[in-house]
């Protein structure tokens, strides 16, 4: 029974997450679906997802004061590669660093920087908070079935700029390419919410609980 | 490019929509899980609950509401009603809400706004203005379903909560709201114009031009409507061919 950990670090709506990582893992029989804060957890986990709303520094510190739960995370990924799931905040902390309310180190698997969007429009709003038509810059095993044109549902006001244009998978026009997906080796993440991304979003959560890098 | 977002509101009181939904063939029409599942299927861009008669009492009610509603849909929901605390808006996310809309708490005390935006982030808190014409350019924000002046300013309101973390604004004409005869287009413009942050226009839409206008001439992100769609007068689809057809980037997948 393959198990997929949902970390929680109080980072905010989990459930949306959850039940729809529960309702595709049951129709493609994925196995177990768990939400959980425990290192133990996350290191029998074969799938690790990493969720988030709110501001990097708060997610950032909130990840580090649950004890051991980083190191566990970071074992299971770096170590094991074991397919990590990064979702909004939790694709943004995978960057080297962060800018919202001061500079604050990331995880670092996936070099680059989040920095403020500052649409030089004034009739272009922060947050990007919205559907956005994807463009795919190459194809992945979590994208398939899923095309140029097709809409994910986003919401930030922070960007993740790779310092690598191979780690970028996608990106959304939005006062100029916004990052919408990244991805190395084991690693996959969305600056969207798959889980508010209606049928396309379902699509991606599906690709990666059969992902197997 | 990032698309029009279409919105349909369900006011729903002790659990139940209320004045009903004639729309599709529902089972039991009066249920807010089974409306919004509809919407959700339809192609709204995402569904607002509004919690009309809020009380104490009720807020189990509609918590469970919550829950059940976000087992059945995966678009945005934003529950708006009787939110007076980020205690309440925590216990709206837990139950399953992605956004929490704040109205005549954020009006007694904006600081509200700014504890639950540290907390939860700005993307998940609305600030519900209602506000009323007093003189022409010249609106005024009313608490109590449009009842209790407040002597406040709409654009400086507007700019406050901004400034506290308000990720969004749902502003409803208290003058046009269920009178079919359009948004109110000045004060959609002054307030989309004085903030960075989206604002939705809410309150009088009755055709699909007026869908079109409060985006066009009102200068709003997106546009959340009730009744027309409620009542089956237009679908979805094809309220979002019309704005299409009139220009306005829209998801039409």
């Amino acid at each position: 029974m393959t198990l997929t950990v949902l970390v929680d670090y109080d980072s905010g709506n989990l459930h949306s997450a959850a039940k729809a990582f529960q309702r595709m893992a049951d129709e493609t029989g994925a196995g177990e679906i768990i939400v959980s804060s425990r290192p133990e957890d996350v290191l029998r986990a074969s799938r690790i997802v990493l969720p988030g709303d709110g501001a990097f520094p708060s997610c950032r510190r909130a990840l580090a004061a649950q004890d051991g739960l980083f190191e566990a995370i970071e074992e299971a990924v770096v170590t094991r590669a074991r397919p990590f799931f990064g979702i909004c905040i939790g694709m943004q902390m995978l960057a080297s660093r962060g800018f919202e309310h001061g500079e604050t180190p990331g995880f670092d698997w996936i070099r680059g920087e989040v920095g403020r969007i500052s649409p030089a429009d004034p009739a272009l709003k922060v947050p990007h908070m919205g559907w956005n038509d994807l463009q795919i810059d190459r194809s992945h095993p979590v994208l398939s079935g899923v095309n140029s044109g097709d809409h994910a549902y986003f919401v930030h006001s922070w960007q993740f700029r790779t310092a690598s244009a191979e780690d970028r998978i996608a990106w959304v026009d939005y006062a100029g390419e916004v990052t919408a997906i990244v991805g190395r080796d084991n690693i996959f993440g969305t600056q969207f919410h798959p889980e508010k991304s209606a049928a396309t979003g379902l699509r991606i959560i599906a690709n990666f609980l059969a992902w197997k890098p | 490019m990032l698309k029009t977002r279409l919105i349909p509101c369900l006011d729903v009181a002790d659990g139940r929509v209320v004045k009903g939904v004639n729309f599709v063939n529902l089972v039991d029409a009066g249920d807010p899980v089974a409306v919004a599942a509809a919407y959700d299927r339809a192609g709204a861009d995402e569904i607002t609950f509004l919690d009309i008669h809020a009380t104490h009492e009720n807020r189990g009610t509609m918590f469970d509401l919550v829950t059940r509603t976000a087992e059945q849909i995966y678009v945005p929901l934003t529950v708006g009603g009787g939110v007076r605390s980020h205690e309440d808006v925590r216990a709206l996310l837990l139950a399953g809400a992605d956004k929490v809309s704040f109205n005549s708490a954020a009006v007694a005390n904006p600081d509200v706004v700014a504890e639950a935006a540290d907390r939860f982030g700005s993307q998940c808190i609305v600030v519900a203005i209602d506000a009323k014409t007093v003189s022409p350019g010249k609106w005024e924000i009313f608490t109590h379903g449009g009842r209790k002046p407040t002597g406040i300013d709409a654009v400086d309101f507007a700019r406050l909560v901004e400034a506290k973390g308000a990720g969004e604004i749902l502003l409803t004409s208290m003058d046009r709201d269920g009178t079919k005869d359009g948004y109110n287009l000045p004060l959609t413009r002054a307030i989309s114009d004085a903030v960075k942050i989206p604002v939705i226009a809410s309150g009088g839409a009755g055709t699909l031009d007026h869908l079109v206008a409060g985006i066009r001439d009102g200068g709003a992100s997106a546009v959340l409507a009730a009744s027309i769609f409620h009542f089956g007068t237009y679908t979805i689809a094809e309220a979002k061919a019309h704005m299409a057809a009139a220009g306005i980037p829209m998801r039409l997948e």
